[in-house]
């Protein structure tokens, strides 16, 4: 079988026996999924009654655009979440990691169509939220056909900075079994620079140029501003080529510590 | 004479563990210097096995065998020697090697918990990247053979223990291994879930010619697939050779078993009185005394029935480490 084909029968089939193994979970993945509605709609509320408290606008962003923004962002945060770093320490104490060891396949595979599955079967939940936000909130939308064409790729290669960028920091989990701090830094970081907590244009200056030179915004906010049309057309080439080397950056840094930690497996014993 | 399929030689493994005495002083003195210990796991293995071959490596918790098994199936890495498995260095764990073996842990499940068996079997055919006709024809034989029909599916949460360990061993060899390293396949089950465990690994190994090397601590898992077995003890090899040799190289006694009738006297002066129930009793006399013993038996007692046997592998496997450990 070709490499391709091997690939695509091979995602086909992980993809729907994942999208089962998530519908198994539903109950747990519910709870998940109101973590990722409930945050936005808090800070949506706070935000927009600081700009009707300033007297409509908070650093020139209305109400109505913050309601487009979050729930844009709602969106995008679903579609480029990971759960890896939450269970790789688990995965080498269950011996879970020894048997994708002794497979004929790298085990990123299986997570990326699990997540895959996930994100599908969890868009039942999400779109009625969304729409209940929407209606409630009123939000302004810029987006025309341009900007929805833009969005896509924005958001795969936002996908695939967290998702690649997150596995390999899961696994520090081969070194520390601290894993927990490691994490806490991590989503820490995440939440302030990735865009959730509020518009990157709204934080102050140092800590825009502090975001600016981290992956976390290519991870969330860049594809949340290219659909509001706040990316000018200049602009959107330059950001997939950031976003493109921020991939090159995190899987050169997946091989090189997936290699180690393997070997560290292989020394110390699963 | 053809190539052996696993070839292994002054294999060893070494672990650094971390030692760290009781107390809070000790906590802080481990704080400032790490001290370690090395722990000679396994300790310069040889042995070979030819193609088709079904082995029992023995030994007791801890004598290394799982740490073998780990480093046949390219787990982990050793720290001295080298084994060959099918033309390959296992640890390299490059895919052509880990498309043609498989380990099978009695004590980890690879299939998923909460999806059915056939949804776990159907995930590996795509990882092996197994056609459709192979598929097929390979899963109708092992549901015939293991008798998965109710079972596969089910969720492997809703399987018994014995259950689930069949669908392993489905989900193991699906992709046709040429080589099975089985790590206590048969642990925690039932008498009869044993034999089907056992008369499947026969089966295998009989229509698709692979190479077994089989860890158990049942010796009836042992006594039916095995005319080979490699001994091992605190990471060293103590024998390796056909079963029946293992019982005349360890067993410096004779089990004897006579039955005394009516008869109710003192049988200590004949040699060391295993058992006694009813007319039944169980000598163990040493090898070289056995015969003179018998004929005593014979002449000084109103014997009904009398019968010489070695004694259980078991026993004498149990009496070689416990030996082994006394020293």
């Amino acid at each position: 079988m070709s490499g391709l084909r091997y690939f695509a029968a091979l995602y086909g089939t992980l993809t729907r026996t994942g999208i089962a193994l998530q519908i198994q979970y539903r109950a747990a993945n519910v709870i998940w999924m109101l973590g990722g509605i409930i945050e936005p709609v808090i800070y949506l509320v706070v935000w927009s009654t600081v700009a009707r408290e300033q007297g409509g606008s908070a650093d020139g962003w209305t109400p109505a655009d913050f309601a487009a923004y979050y729930v844009t962002l709602m969106f995008v945060n679903h579609l480029t979440f990971a759960w890896v770093m939450h269970v790789f320490q688990f995965r080498i104490q269950q011996g879970e990691l020894s048997f994708a060891l002794l497979r004929p396949i790298h085990p990123i595979h299986s997570d990326i169509a699990d997540n895959l599955g996930f994100k599908l079967v969890m868009l039942v939940v999400l779109i009625p939220a969304a729409l209940v936000v929407a209606w409630t909130f009123e939000p302004r939308w810029n987006t025309g056909l341009a900007e929805t064409l833009a969005f896509v790729p924005a958001l795969i290669l936002a996908f695939s900075v967290r998702f690649l960028t997150e596995w390999s920091l899961a696994l520090a989990a081969f070194w520390t079994t601290r894993v927990t701090a490691v994490n806490n830094v991590y989503f820490t970081a995440l939440i302030f620079l990735s865009g959730r907590v509020a518009p990157i244009d709204m934080l102050p200056g140092w800590l825009q140029t502090v975001s600016a030179s981290l992956p976390f915004y290519w991870m969330v906010a860049f594809p949340v501003e290219v659909m509001l049309g706040r990316v000018p057309p200049g602009e959107l080439a330059a950001g997939f080529a950031t976003q493109l080397a921020w991939i090159a950056a995190a899987l050169g840094m997946l091989s090189l510590v997936w290699t180690r930690a393997v070997r560290r497996f292989g020394a110390v014993g699963g | 004479m053809p190539q052996p399929a696993i070839r292994v030689r002054d294999l060893s493994k070494a672990y650094r563990v971390p030692v760290r005495g009781a107390g809070l002083r000790a906590a802080l003195r481990s704080l400032v210097r790490r001290e370690t210990r090395t722990v000679d796991a396994v300790r310069e293995i040889s042995f070979e096995l030819a193609a088709g071959e079904v082995v029992g490596f023995l030994g007791p918790n801890g004598a290394g065998k799982t740490t073998t098994l780990k480093m046949l199936s390219g787990l982990l890495h050793p720290t001295g020697g080298t084994a060959d498995v099918l033309g390959h260095a296992p640890w390299h764990r490059d895919k052509g090697y880990l498309r043609r073996m498989t380990l099978v842990m009695g004590q980890r499940n690879q299939l998923l918990w909460d999806i059915p068996v056939i949804d776990s079997l159907d995930r590996n055919r795509a990882i092996y990247g197994l056609g459709t006709d192979a598929y097929t024809s390979t899963l109708d034989e092992l549901v015939e053979l293991l008798d998965l029909g109710e079972l596969i599916d089910k969720p492997v949460r809703n399987l018994s223990l014995g259950e689930r360990m069949k669908c392993e061993f489905a989900a193991a060899v699906l992709h046709r291994p040429q080589v099975l390293f089985l790590d206590e396949p048969t642990i925690g089950l039932d008498v009869t879930m044993q034999k089907r465990i056992r008369s499947f690994i026969e089966s295998y190994n009989r229509s698709t010619g692979a190479t077994v090397l089989l860890t158990s601590h049942y010796m009836a898992d042992v006594e039916a697939l095995c005319r080979r077995v490699i001994v091992i003890h605190r990471g060293q090899i103590l024998f390796d050779g056909e079963l029946a040799g293992l019982v005349q190289t360890f067993s410096a006694h004779k089990t004897i078993v006579i039955d005394l009738g009516a008869w109710e006297g003192d049988l200590a002066a004949y040699g060391e009185v295993v058992s006694r129930d009813g007319s039944r009793a169980t000598l163990r006399v040493p090898k070289e005394d056995t015969p003179r013993v018998t004929g005593r038996l014979l002449a000084d007692l109103p014997i009904v029935d009398l019968t010489v046997e070695d004694p259980p592998i078991e026993d004498v496997i149990e009496r070689v480490f416990n030996e082994e450990a006394a020293e």
